[in-house]
């Protein structure tokens, strides 16, 4: 597997850049990455990838969009208020996390 | 993207509520264009009431069946168990079952994330007339009640597809 450093952290990576361990991630990691995508991670864009690492341990998968709203209780509409674009892929780079594999 | 939605099944809504949900996450614009039986799925009175049926579908399978002896699950149901009373109520719930399985939202459910993430959703005038549908049964996400031509305006170099 590849490795990429940021601001002298270095990380595994897939092909796609997303992290593949999990322990490699930190919130200044997630910051640094933000930057890169113009993201000016805020504690609510952090409350969510929390989530998402919370939700992950638990299930084994990166949680969708869907699964965000309904388990984490977060709007879909502030989710793509705060990730525009791609909010389902931005998040789960963000949080160290393997690109989502579910459909809804 | 643009999606024509001209079924009113339980089967034949899904395909565009999942591309069209899958198209917003990953940023791409949506439009959708429900038309004849279609409408079924942005009318109130009927879209938490959308069935399946054997009939006609020469692909159903019954997992299940494999269970009492290999290789029966890929077996086609025979067509004339389609026209059996009850049989299209089992079949709908097996099919919302499934779905739920999958924590695939219900139809109305779908379209409340869809207007969430963006979607835009018209009503066909045309066939809204013919049916004598009303405005105030419309889900609220639908944005209007246009014409074909209308939508082919807001269609024109997307990719579209029907459903």
């Amino acid at each position: 597997m590849p490795t990429n450093t940021l601001n002298d952290r270095t990380f595994e990576v897939d092909a796609e850049g997303f992290l593949t361990r999990r322990d490699d991630w930190s919130e200044d990691l997630a910051a640094d990455m933000a930057a890169l995508i113009g993201i000016d991670l805020s504690d609510e864009h952090l409350a969510i990838l929390r989530f998402m690492r919370e939700d992950s341990a638990q299930t084994g998968v990166t949680p969708t969009l869907r699964r965000i709203q309904t388990v984490g209780g977060f709007d879909i509409k502030t989710l793509f208020a705060l990730y525009p674009g791609k909010p389902a892929k931005k998040m789960a780079w963000l949080s160290g996390l393997p690109k989502p594999v579910g459909c809804v | 993207m643009a999606f024509i939605c001209s079924k009113g099944n339980l089967d034949m809504a899904y395909p565009a509520l999942i591309m069209g949900n899958a198209a917003l996450g990953e940023g791409v614009e949506v439009h959708i264009f429900f038309t004849f039986w279609g409408l079924d799925i942005v009318n109130t009175k009927t879209n938490d009431k959308l069935k399946f049926t054997l009939s006609g579908n020469t692909a159903m399978h019954m997992p299940d069946l494999g269970r009492i002896k290999p290789g029966l699950e890929h077996v086609s149901m025979p067509q004339v168990l389609g026209n059996l009373p009850g049989m299209t109520g089992y079949a709908t719930r097996m099919m919302n079952k499934q779905m739920e399985e999958q924590e695939i939202p219900t139809v109305p459910e779908f379209l409340d994330l869809l207007q969430a993430s963006g979607a835009h959703m018209y009503a066909c005038r045309l066939t809204y007339d013919m049916m004598k549908l009303l405005e105030a049964d419309l889900h609220p996400g639908v944005e209007g009640v246009i014409s074909a031509g209308d939508f082919i305006d807001i269609a024109e170099g997307a990719q579209v597809v029907f459903v």
